[in-house]
């Protein structure tokens, strides 16, 4: 192999940088591809086509890494990649070290292209991890390439045998000087097995001449041949003169493995690049020496590969799309639905404007104004639908979390994830990670028992753990359910006394649950590092909240527990309903209005002082009156809200007292902060069918507002 | 203007050939993969192929030995992008047609000044 370190030269007429952020893009999708193929690789048996597949996302890497001059990044990914290549070949068995070491490379080539990005001055150092891959990929980190020596060590003739000094050349591990070359070297067919060994051996016998492992199982194949690699200085020649001492000559072929020496400059004088017509010569021996050792497979070890028909008809699931995809920039897109929201407004303006019109003499614009809002309307969802990604961007992280955090509990779960296709916007899918990666984690560490706890029970000894996600109505709801010890309705009920919560024993299960979610409430009997310090759950349902969302939970104590997530599907667009007061409009959100009542102004009460409530089916709800909310002038001194709409947040609900009920639509939600600043109250703005602007309410505030 | 096809998995390496080529006055054809590569070609014929080795649905090495066989792409030179200069990436690019190969990394100058010595 021979890489020069071009990028960084490559001048001013190609300037490489352009290309950086595609390559992050892609490098992230490799790794992330990488880490779930590697989750699922069955270690005792892995599939050809999944090894395959995690090589090239290495490979891949490497090669965008080399020439775009990130030296750290294709080194680790080379040794990674080596690695792979003699697993995928089955040089070397898998073993659930190697899967370790190749999740924490993935790590660690984060870390180091989180580097290259400068989102982290962090400087890694991957030589640990590059010389640990290195002994897996040389079988020396495996059992079973150890015994290849050992044995014949009692048959070993005794020609050039300075005692003792067996143990030192096995042990240099990963430090390739210069001039050492690695060799594949493949023995056979052989009468008597054992002969591979006392080749092996030699390595033993004399300091200096490399290293040795086995590149099989330790047992000769089908042909009765045996593969090794090779690490030495010497030249082919002196390795055959040796290895003549116990088999001949014609029984063995020496090959470059995958780190070749450097590229002679071929007679096109450019490095790095040959024509094969100039190549005849060069390749003949080993060609020879290929068809010599197995006559039956001549050029063994390609053609197989390469002709493999089914390859071709297996699409690969994440670079199958590439063409049919295309990446554009969040801002291109939000830009993209921020027009089309100020087209709507245009649209809702002239639709209204022409109600004003005269139908019979202006049929033909009348008919062009209803095109007009079915197009957009149209083009609105369509645009919508790019913000849309599936739920597997977030259940993507689990797999990797939940195993390394498991056995870091000593507990054993199985991850089972349901409808992972399911579309959310993408800003809520960023938003909802977090709270959701909380809820995973409270399910295996206070949720799963350890295996013999769960044993004890009768239950599997791993725990199952279900994430699911659909689409209900205009929502999503997401479920984390565990069938772990689930939750203990009486020691919710002690602990929160001992908080001082208000609480009785005759509350429902139900409402016991949801004190989890108060502040302050952990029932873990220790703060553990994993589930953080009891400020979980209530942050969790906050940030839910935030949304537009709730969080429920249910749980049958010593069967399991599960937390349902629902979700508007995107943030940008809300049905609302539009109340006036005054001579302002405002904007309530659809899902928080649970009635609207003719109100008669008697049924009010006032209860210590200032506070007032309104009976509403044998409940008495405060009322908040959004004239006094948000001081809005009355110019007829006697006029007064006259209806009430009664709403609920957070559990709880209150009547908002309006003048009139304006009607129900669909709002293109703007970020008032973003334009504006933050008031209290208001949780966004919106821009009106006749151009006015009218603020969207935020209820959970009307609600805590008058409950405290 | 010569029509070069790139065929790469990567489209990061992708982009910067394409980049390369069409700074430099050929028209590019790109493609992800050997399998892509046939179905963007139709019956078109270009003037130089450019191919990645290891790629998913089809590989460079099948993706030439198919390209041999038609008789538009008898004569046309076929480089493999390759990371591996190994004897057995030779043998296997030999056989199955391949005119030469470029090993990768590599400056973008330098696969134009390949390129200017190997079309006809």
């Amino acid at each position: 192999m021979s890489e020069q370190t071009s990028a960084g030269s490559s001048g001013a007429d190609f300037d490489l940088s352009q290309f950086y952020q595609v390559f992050f893009e892609e490098a992230a999708e490799n790794l992330a591809n990488m880490e779930t193929l590697l989750l699922e690789l069955d270690v005792q048996a892995p599939d050809d086509e999944e090894l395959n597949a995690i090589f090239r996302c290495a490979h891949s890497i490497k090669g965008g890494a080399a020439t775009f001059g990130f030296q750290d990044v294709a080194d680790l990914t080379h040794v990674m990649e080596t690695l792979l290549d003699r697993l995928r070949r089955h040089e070397l068995a898998l073993t659930a070290g190697m899967v370790d070491v190749l999740l924490e490379s993935g790590d660690a080539l984060n870390g180091l292209l989180d580097r290259h990005r400068g989102v982290t001055d962090t400087v890694l150092d991957a030589s640990e991890l590059v010389a640990s891959i290195r002994a897996h990929a040389d079988g020396l980190a495996s059992v079973e390439a150890a015994p290849a020596a050992s044995i014949a060590a009692v048959a070993a003739p005794a020609p050039l045998k300075p005692a003792g000094a067996a143990a030192p050349a096995r042990t240099i591990v990963a430090k390739a000087t210069p001039a050492e070359r690695v060799l594949d070297v493949v023995v056979g067919p052989l009468d008597d097995p054992a002969l591979a060994d006392q080749l092996a051996e030699l390595f033993n016998e004399i300091p200096g001449l490399g290293r040795i492992a086995a590149a099989d199982s330790g047992k000769p194949d089908a042909q009765n041949k045996r593969q090794f690699v090779v690490h030495t200085t010497s030249t082919d020649d002196d390795l055959l003169d040796l290895f003549t001492f116990h088999v001949s000559r014609e029984l063995v072929a020496i090959r470059v493995a995958g780190a070749a020496p450097a590229e002679p400059v071929s007679s096109t004088g450019i490095e790095g690049f040959g024509l094969f017509a100039d190549l005849e010569p060069a390749v003949q021996p080993v060609a020879k020496a290929a068809e010599a050792v197995a006559p039956t497979a001549p050029a063994a070890p390609v053609v197989p590969r390469a002709a493999k028909p089914e390859r071709a008809d297996k699409p690969d699931k994440s670079s199958a799309v590439d063409t049919t995809t295309l990446r554009v920039s969040v801002e291109k897109v939000d830009q993209l639905i921020n027009l089309v929201g100020e087209l709507v407004i245009t649209q809702a303006m002239l639709a209204q404007n022409g109600r004003n019109l005269d139908p019979i003499a202006h049929q033909q614009l009348m008919g062009n104004l209803v095109d007009l809002e079915r197009n957009t309307r149209l083009l609105q969802e369509s645009v919508m639908a790019i913000r849309m990604i599936p739920m597997a961007v977030v259940f993507n992280r689990f797999p990797r979390m939940l195993r390394d955090l498991a056995a870091k509990l000593g507990k054993q779960v199985e991850l089972h994830t349901v409808g992972e296709a399911t579309e959310l916007d993408k800003g809520m899918i960023e938003k909802i990670t977090d709270p959701l990666t909380h809820l995973v984690r409270n399910a295996l560490d206070h949720g799963i028992e350890l295996p013999q706890a769960r044993a004890a029970q009768g239950k599997s000894e791993a725990g199952t753990i279900t994430l699911s996600a659909q689409h209900k109505g205009g929502s999503i709801a997401i479920e984390v359910r565990d069938d772990g010890k689930g939750l203990a309705r009486q020691k919710i009920l002690d602990k929160a006394r001992e908080k001082g919560m208000a609480v009785h024993d005759a509350m429902t299960d139900h409402e016991v649950f949801q004190l989890i979610f108060e502040p302050g409430f952990s029932t873990a009997e220790q703060v553990t590092e994993v589930s953080g310090r009891g400020v979980g759950m209530d942050v969790v349902r906050r940030n839910i909240l935030s949304l537009g969302g709730t969080v429920e939970l249910d749980s049958a104590d010593g069967y399991g527990t599960r937390v349902t997530v629902r979700l508007p599907l995107t943030l940008a667009i809300m049905d609302g309903m539009s109340v006036a007061v005054g001579d302002e409009i405002y904007i309530l959100p659809l899902a928080s209005v649970i009635e609207s009542i003719k109100l008669d102004q008697q049924q009010i009460r006032s209860v210590a002082g200032a506070n007032r409530v309104i009976e509403v089916r044998k409940e008495f709800l405060p009322v908040v009156e959004l004239d006094e909310v948000f001081r809005v002038p009355r110019f007829e001194a006697r006029s007064e809200s006259a209806i009430m709409i009664v709403v609920e947040a957070e559990g709880a609900r209150v009547a908002l007292l309006v003048d009139e009920l304006v009607g129900q639509h669909q709002v293109v939600v703007k970020n008032l902060e973003a334009n504006y600043r933050k008031v209290p109250g208001v949780s966004g703005a919106t821009i009106l069918g006749d151009g006015r602007v009218a603020l969207i309410l935020d209820v959970g505030h009307m609600v805590r507002r008058a409950r405290h | 203007m010569a029509a070069i096809l790139a065929v790469d998995d990567s489209s990061s390496l992708r982009q910067m050939v394409a980049f390369t080529l069409k700074s430099s006055g050929f028209d590019v054809i790109e493609a992800i993969d050997g399998q892509d590569a046939i179905e963007k070609l139709g019956d078109r014929r270009v003037d130089l192929v450019l191919t990645d080795q290891n790629m998913p649905r089809m590989d460079g090495i099948t993706l030439v030995r198919h390209l041999r066989s038609l008789p538009q792409f008898k004569a046309t030179p076929i480089l493999i992008l390759t990371t591996e200069s190994s004897d057995e990436m030779k043998q296997a690019g030999r056989a199955a047609g391949a005119t030469g190969w470029l090993v990768k990394p590599f400056d973008p100058r330098k696969l134009v000044d390949v390129i200017r010595k190997v079309l006809p």
